[in-house]
C-alpha cells in the first residue's frame, strides 16, 4: 500500500438547494518524496479534497464516504480527535493567501511556536528556538528578529515563507499546498516554488499541490490529476498530461492558456461555457455540455457517466471516446493548433 | 505609425504620508513617478509589473478617477490633466474602464439591463429604438443572450459577469478602454474566452486598449506594445516581439524567467534568473535606478545616477545603464551617455 | 505613540472646553436671549425671600452684569484654578475644580460629586463585569450553535433585554426578589466597599443584574455576529489545520478576532455609565451621580447640573481615548499616528 491512498472518496454537503457533491468518487495514491499536482477550476472539488484529507470536514454537515489511508491508517472512519493529533504533525497544509491565513493579532513566531507545541511537549523557549531555526531554513533573513514580527509586517513572499515554516515545523510526512503562489508576484512565486522543491527533497515528504495554474504544476509535479465537477477526469505523469493528454477538458485547459515558451498563437482556444455548479452537475459526463467532441460519443455523453479507464502505464482517462480516436484527435486536431502556424 | 490617441508625459502621483502632532507631510508614496508613454489609435498597450509598481494607479490617473500630482495627460490633442468634472463629461464617454473583479464591480440590486443601460441615462443619450434595444444589441455583441436583460448579476457565472462589465463599458462606443486585470479573477478556461472577446471587439469596433495585468503570458497574447513598470517607473517599453524575444532591462528578463513554463521536460534544463527578496516599499524606494537592490548587474553608477528611458533600438526604449540584448553601439553608448 | 497620546489629550481638552462652553451657553446665554435680566438669574441664588436690594447685590457679586465672555472666563478659571467668593464680610475659597455652590445646600458642588462617584463607579464596574462575561459567553455559544434551541432562546431573551426599559425590569425584579423573595437588598442602601465588601456586593447585586441585563443582551448579539464572521476567516482554518483543539481555536483564535468591535462599544458604554446610570440609580434610589443629576435638574440647581454634565463629558472623552489606545494593544495592525 502506498503512503497515501484515497479510495472512492466522497464528500457531499446537504444544502437547501440540494446535495452538493463536491468530491464524488476520487481515488489516487502518492508515495513519500513524490509530488502530485491537482488541477481544476473553481468548484472542481480540489480544495474540498485537501481539507477532506486533513479531516477538517469531520463533525460538520459534510457526508463523507470512501477511504483515506495515510501510512497504513484509515482516516475517514477514524475518531475525529485522533485525526486532529495527526493534523499539523503527520500532515500539514499551506494555504493560498498567507495574509488572511495567519492570525493578524499574533506574531509569526507565536503562531509557529503554537503549532510546534501542540505536538511536541517542550518549553516555550525550546519551541521558540525551533521557530527561529525554521524561519531561517525557509530563507527569512534575521530570523531571530523577525520571529517577533506580526504577519502584516512581512511582505507577501516572506509571509508565505513563514506559512511554510509553520507547516513544516513538526516535520510532516504529507504536505498539502493549496494554491500556494496564486496571491504572489511572479518573481516571488518563482522563489517559493524553488523553496518548496528544495524543502520537499530535504524533508522527503509527500507533496500535493493544488492549483489552477498549469505552469506551476508542470514545475513541481511528478504526477498530475485533473479534476472536473468533483471527479478525476484524467490522471497521469506530468509528461502524460502535457505531451499525450487524452481528455477533451485537458485539451481545453491547454488551449486556453497563452504560453511564453512557444511562438504566440493568433487565437486562444477556450472551452465554451462555464464550469458547472456542483448542485446541478450535468447528467452523464459532467463535461459534455462544454465538450466539442460530444457528438462523437453517440449520445452516451449526456446519459452515461464514463468510467476512469487506464489507457496505458498508469495513465487514466474518464472519457467516452475510444482510445484510438482520442489519440488521433490530439495528434491531428488539437496539438497542431496549440502551436503557432 | 498612426497618431497617438493618448499621450502621457511625466505622469506623477504622490500620496502624502503625514506624521507628528501637526500631521505634517513627512514623505510621499511615489506610486507613479514620472511615467511617459503614448497609446496609438487601434493598438493595445500592455502595462505589466508586480504589486506596488503603480500600474493600477496609472490606469486610474488616465481615466481621471484620481487626480495626478504632476505631469500631463493628453487625449486626442486635449490636455485633460486637470480638466473639471463638468468638462470631462463628454470625454468620459470616450474613455472607459473594465475592472478586475466581476463580483464587486456590478451593483447586485440592478438588472443587467439597468447596469448596461446606465451610461445611456447618465450621459442623456437618445437611441433610435430605445435604450432597451441598444442594450440588447450590446449584450449580443459580448456573447450574452439579449433575453438576459431583466436578470440580476448573481444569476451569472464569473465569466458572464465580466462580459456584463465589458458590455457596460461598450455602451457609449468609447475610443479608449483601460482594462485593469480584466481576466485575473476568472477561471483558466474563461480567461481565454474573455481574451478572445476583447480581441474581437477591438477589431469590430476599432477600439484602443490599455491592458493592465501581472500575467506576462496574457499580456504577450493581447498586446501590440508592452510597458514594464517597476516601483512607479517605466523601465522598458517596446513592441511585443522585441520585448519578449530580446528584453533589454534585467528586470524584464527576470520577470520572464520567473514565469512557470507548462512543460515538465523543460524544468530541468531551463536557465533561470532568480531575483532575491521582494519588491522594496514604494514609500522608500532605492535611489537612482530603483532596481539596483535586486539587480545582478548593478554597479556603482546604478546607485548614484538614475538611468533615463532611452531608445536603444527602433521602437524599444529602456531605462538601464547596462542593458542586455542591446545593439552593440547602443550598449556601449548607454553608460557613457549619462 | 507618545505624540499620538499628546495629540489626543489636546483634543480631549478642546472637546471638554467645547462642552463647557455649550453648557455655559445653555444656562447663561440662552436665558439672556430669552429676555432674562441679571437680576432674574441672581434671584435663584439668593432664594425667594430676598429683597430686590439683596438680589441686585447678589447679581453684582456673582458678576452677572459683566460681559458673558468675562463670566465664562471666571467659570473656566474656577474649574482650573479654583475661585474666591466674596460674601461681604468674609472671602470663601472654593478650591479647584470649582463648579460653584449649590443653590439649595449652599455647599460646593465638587465635594458632593466626589461623594457620589464611588456609588456610580461601583455600580458600573460590577454591572460591566457581569454583562461582559454573560454577554460574550452567550454570544460565543450562540454563534457556535447557530440555529440551535439555545441560540434562538438566547437571542429571544437578548431582544427582550435590549427593548425592556430599566425602570420596568428594575421594578419587576425589586418586587420579585427583594419584596417578595427577600433574597436581595430592597434598594435605597449603599455600603462603601471599604466598610464591608460583602454588604457592598449584596446591596448592589440587584442593580448590577438589572443594568447588566440591558447591556449583556446587546453584547451577546454583537459577539454572536462577530464570532460568526471570524469563524469563517482563513486563519481559523489554519488554526484547525495545525491540529489545535477546537476549544483553543474558538477562544484563542476566534474570540480574539471578534473582540475588537466589542471593545469599542464597551469603552463608550462604560464611559457613559460613569457619568451616571440615571435610570438604575433612581429606580433603586442609589446615591450616585445619576441620582444627583436627576435631583439637580428637578430643583433647577444650575451649578450642580453643570458639574454633572462636565464630569460625565470628561468620562466619555477619557473612555474614548483609553479605547483607542487599547485598540493598538489588541490589534497590532493599528498604528497610532
Amino acid at each position: 500500500m502506498s503512503f497515501l491512498e484515497l479510495k472512492d472518496l466522497r464528500i457531499h454537503f446537504p444544502t437547501d438547494d440540494g446535495l452538493v457533491k463536491s468530491v464524488d468518487g476520487l481515488s489516487f495514491s502518492l508515495e513519500r518524496g513524490k509530488t502530485l499536482g491537482i488541477v481544476g477550476e473553481s468548484g472542481s472539488g480540489k480544495s474540498v479534497t485537501s481539507l477532506g484529507i486533513l479531516g477538517l470536514h469531520k463533525g460538520g454537515r459534510a457526508q463523507i464516504g470512501g477511504e483515506i489511508w495515510l501510512d497504513g491508517e484509515e482516516l475517514v472512519a477514524a475518531d475525529a480527535e485522533h485525526v486532529r493529533t495527526l493534523r499539523g504533525k503527520k500532515m500539514a497544509m499551506i494555504f493560498q493567501d498567507p495574509l488572511s491565513a495567519m492570525h493578524p493579532f499574533y506574531t509569526v513566531g507565536a503562531q509557529i511556536i503554537e503549532a510546534y507545541r501542540i505536538h511536541n511537549d517542550v518549553s516555550k523557549k525550546v519551541a521558540r528556538k525551533h521557530a527561529i531555526e525554521m524561519l531561517g531554513r525557509v530563507g527569512i533573513p534575521q530570523p531571530d528578529r523577525r520571529v517577533d514580527s506580526y504577519p502584516h509586517e512581512f511582505s507577501g513572499g516572506m509571509r508565505q515563507r513563514a506559512m511554510i515554516a509553520m507547516a513544516l515545523s513538526c516535520d510532516p510526512e504529507l504536505l498539502i499546498a493549496d494554491e500556494p503562489t496564486t496571491a504572489l508576484d511572479v518573481t516571488v512565486q518563482a522563489q517559493i516554488l524553488d523553496l518548496m522543491r528544495d524543502l520537499q527533497r530535504d524533508f522527503n515528504a509527500a507533496l500535493i499541490i493544488i492549483t489552477h495554474d498549469l505552469g506551476v504544476v508542470a514545475e513541481l509535479s511528478d504526477d498530475i490529476l485533473v479534476m472536473y465537477g468533483g471527479k478525476c477526469v484524467e490522471y497521469g505523469t506530468a509528461e502524460d498530461i502535457f505531451e499525450r493528454p487524452e481528455h477533451p477538458y485537458t485539451w481545453g485547459l491547454l488551449g486556453s492558456m497563452p504560453r511564453l515558451d512557444r511562438e504566440r498563437t493568433e487565437r486562444l482556444l477556450p472551452i465554451k461555457g462555464s464550469p458547472p455548479s456542483l448542485i446541478n452537475v450535468p447528467s452523464g459526463c459532467a463535461f459534455h455540455p462544454r465538450c466539442v467532441f460530444e457528438d462523437r460519443t453517440a449520445g452516451k455523453g449526456s446519459s452515461l457517466v464514463p468510467e476512469l479507464v487506464e489507457t496505458e502505464g498508469g495513465h487514466l482517462v474518464r472519457c467516452h471516446l475510444p482510445r484510438d480516436q482520442r489519440r488521433s484527435i490530439w495528434e491531428n486536431e488539437i496539438k497542431p493548433n496549440l502551436e503557432a502556424s | 505609425m498612426s497618431e497617438p490617441l493618448l499621450s502621457v508625459q511625466g505622469l506623477e502621483k504622490h500620496f502624502p504620508v503625514t506624521k507628528g502632532l501637526l500631521q505634517r507631510q513627512v514623505a510621499a508614496v511615489k506610486a507613479v513617478d514620472g511615467v511617459s508613454f503614448e497609446v496609438r489609435k487601434g493598438e493595445t498597450l500592455g502595462l505589466v509589473g508586480e504589486s506596488g509598481c503603480g500600474k493600477t494607479t496609472t490606469g486610474r490617473l488616465i481615466t481621471r478617477l484620481i487626480e495626478p500630482t504632476g505631469g500631463k495627460i493628453v487625449f486626442e490633442g486635449n490636455d485633460i490633466t486637470h480638466m473639471s468634472q463638468g468638462k470631462m463629461r463628454p470625454l468620459r464617454r470616450d474613455v472607459q474602464m473594465i475592472f478586475q473583479d466581476p463580483y464587486s464591480s456590478l451593483n447586485p440590486r440592478h438588472t443587467v439591463g439597468a447596469i448596461v443601460g446606465a451610461p445611456f441615462r447618465i450621459q442623456g443619450i437618445k437611441t433610435e429604438q430605445g435604450v432597451k434595444k441598444a442594450v440588447q444589441d450590446i449584450l449580443e455583441l459580448v456573447g450574452l443572450n439579449p433575453e438576459h436583460y431583466n436578470r440580476y448579476p448573481h444569476e451569472f457565472s464569473g465569466g458572464q459577469r465580466q462580459r456584463i462589465g465589458i458590455a457596460r463599458t461598450l455602451a457609449l462606443k468609447p475610443k479608449l478602454i483601460i482594462a485593469d486585470e480584466p481576466v485575473s479573477a476568472l477561471d483558466v478556461s474563461i480567461q481565454a474566452q474573455v481574451v478572445n472577446l476583447l480581441e474581437d471587439l477591438q477589431n469590430e469596433l476599432d477600439l484602443t486598449y490599455v491592458v493592465i495585468a501581472h500575467d506576462l503570458s496574457v499580456v504577450r497574447h493581447i498586446s501590440d506594445r508592452v510597458a514594464v513598470m517597476y516601483l512607479g517607473k517605466l523601465v522598458e517599453l517596446a513592441d511585443r516581439k522585441s520585448l519578449y524575444e530580446s528584453p533589454m532591462h534585467p528586470y524584464t528578463n527576470a520577470l520572464l524567467s520567473a514565469v512557470p513554463i507548462p512543460d515538465p521536460k523543460r524544468r530541468v534544463e531551463r536557465e533561470r534568473i532568480r531575483l532575491q527578496g521582494d519588491v522594496p516599499s514604494p514609500l522608500n524606494p532605492p535611489p537612482a535606478c530603483r532596481f539596483h537592490t535586486r539587480c545582478w548587474k548593478a554597479q556603482e553608477i546604478c546607485k548614484t545616477v538614475e538611468p533615463p528611458l532611452q531608445k536603444l533600438a527602433p521602437g524599444h526604449e529602456v531605462a538601464c545603464h547596462f542593458p542586455e540584448n542591446a545593439p552593440a553601439a547602443a550598449a556601449e553608448a548607454a553608460p557613457a551617455a549619462v | 505613540m507618545v505624540t499620538y497620546i499628546i495629540r489626543r489629550l489636546i483634543w480631549a481638552v478642546v472637546m471638554l472646553s467645547i462642552v463647557s462652553i455649550i453648557t455655559f451657553g445653555i444656562f447663561f446665554l440662552v436665558p439672556r436671549l430669552a429676555g432674562a435680566t441679571p437680576e432674574d438669574l441672581a434671584a435663584r441664588y439668593v432664594g425667594r425671600t430676598a429683597t430686590e436690594q439683596q438680589v441686585k447685590l447678589a447679581a453684582e457679586q456673582l458678576g452677572f452684569n459683566d460681559p458673558l465672555i468675562v463670566q465664562y472666563g471666571r467659570f473656566a478659571k474656577g474649574i482650573v484654578a479654583g475661585a474666591d467668593y466674596n460674601n461681604g464680610p468674609s472671602v470663601e475659597h472654593c478650591p479647584a475644580p470649582c463648579f460653584g455652590y449649590s443653590f439649595r445646600t449652599r455647599l460646593p458642588v465638587w465635594p458632593d460629586l466626589l461623594d457620589r462617584l464611588p456609588v456610580t463607579i461601583s455600580l458600573a464596574i460590577g454591572a460591566a463585569v457581569i454583562w461582559v462575561i454573560a454577554g460574550v459567553a452567550t454570544g460565543v455559544v450562540s454563534a457556535l450553535r447557530r440555529g440551535s434551541f439555545f441560540d434562538r432562546a438566547a437571542m429571544g431573551v437578548a431582544l427582550a433585554g435590549v427593548s425592556l426599559p430599566i425602570f420596568f425590569t428594575g421594578m419587576v425584579s425589586l418586587v420579585l426578589f427583594s419584596y417578595g423573595l427577600h433574597i436581595t437588598a430592597p434598594g435605597n442602601v449603599y455600603t462603601p466597599f471599604l466598610t464591608n465588601p460583602l454588604t457592598w456586593a449584596y446591596d448592589l447585586l440587584l442593580p448590577w443584574i438589572t443594568l447588566a441585563f440591558l447591556y449583556a443582551a446587546n453584547y451577546a448579539r454583537l459577539t454572536r455576529a462577530g464570532m460568526l464572521e471570524t469563524m469563517n476567516e482563513d486563519y481559523i482554518r489554519t488554526a484547525r489545520a495545525k491540529g489545535l483543539a477546537e476549544r483553543t481555536v474558538v477562544l484563542k483564535h476566534g474570540l480574539r478576532g471578534a473582540l475588537t468591535p466589542i471593545l469599542t462599544i464597551f469603552g463608550l458604554d462604560f464611559g457613559l455609565l460613569l457619568g451616571g446610570a440615571v435610570l438604575t440609580e433612581s429606580t433603586y434610589s442609589l446615591p450616585g451621580i445619576g441620582k444627583y443629576a436627576i435631583d439637580a435638574i428637578g430643583y433647577q440647581d444650575l451649578p450642580q447640573v453643570m458639574g454633572v454634565v462636565l464630569v460625565a463629558a470628561f468620562f466619555v472623552v477619557f473612555a474614548n481615548l483609553v479605547v483607542d489606545l487599547l485598540y493598538a494593544v489588541v490589534d497590532p495592525r493599528v498604528r497610532l499616528v
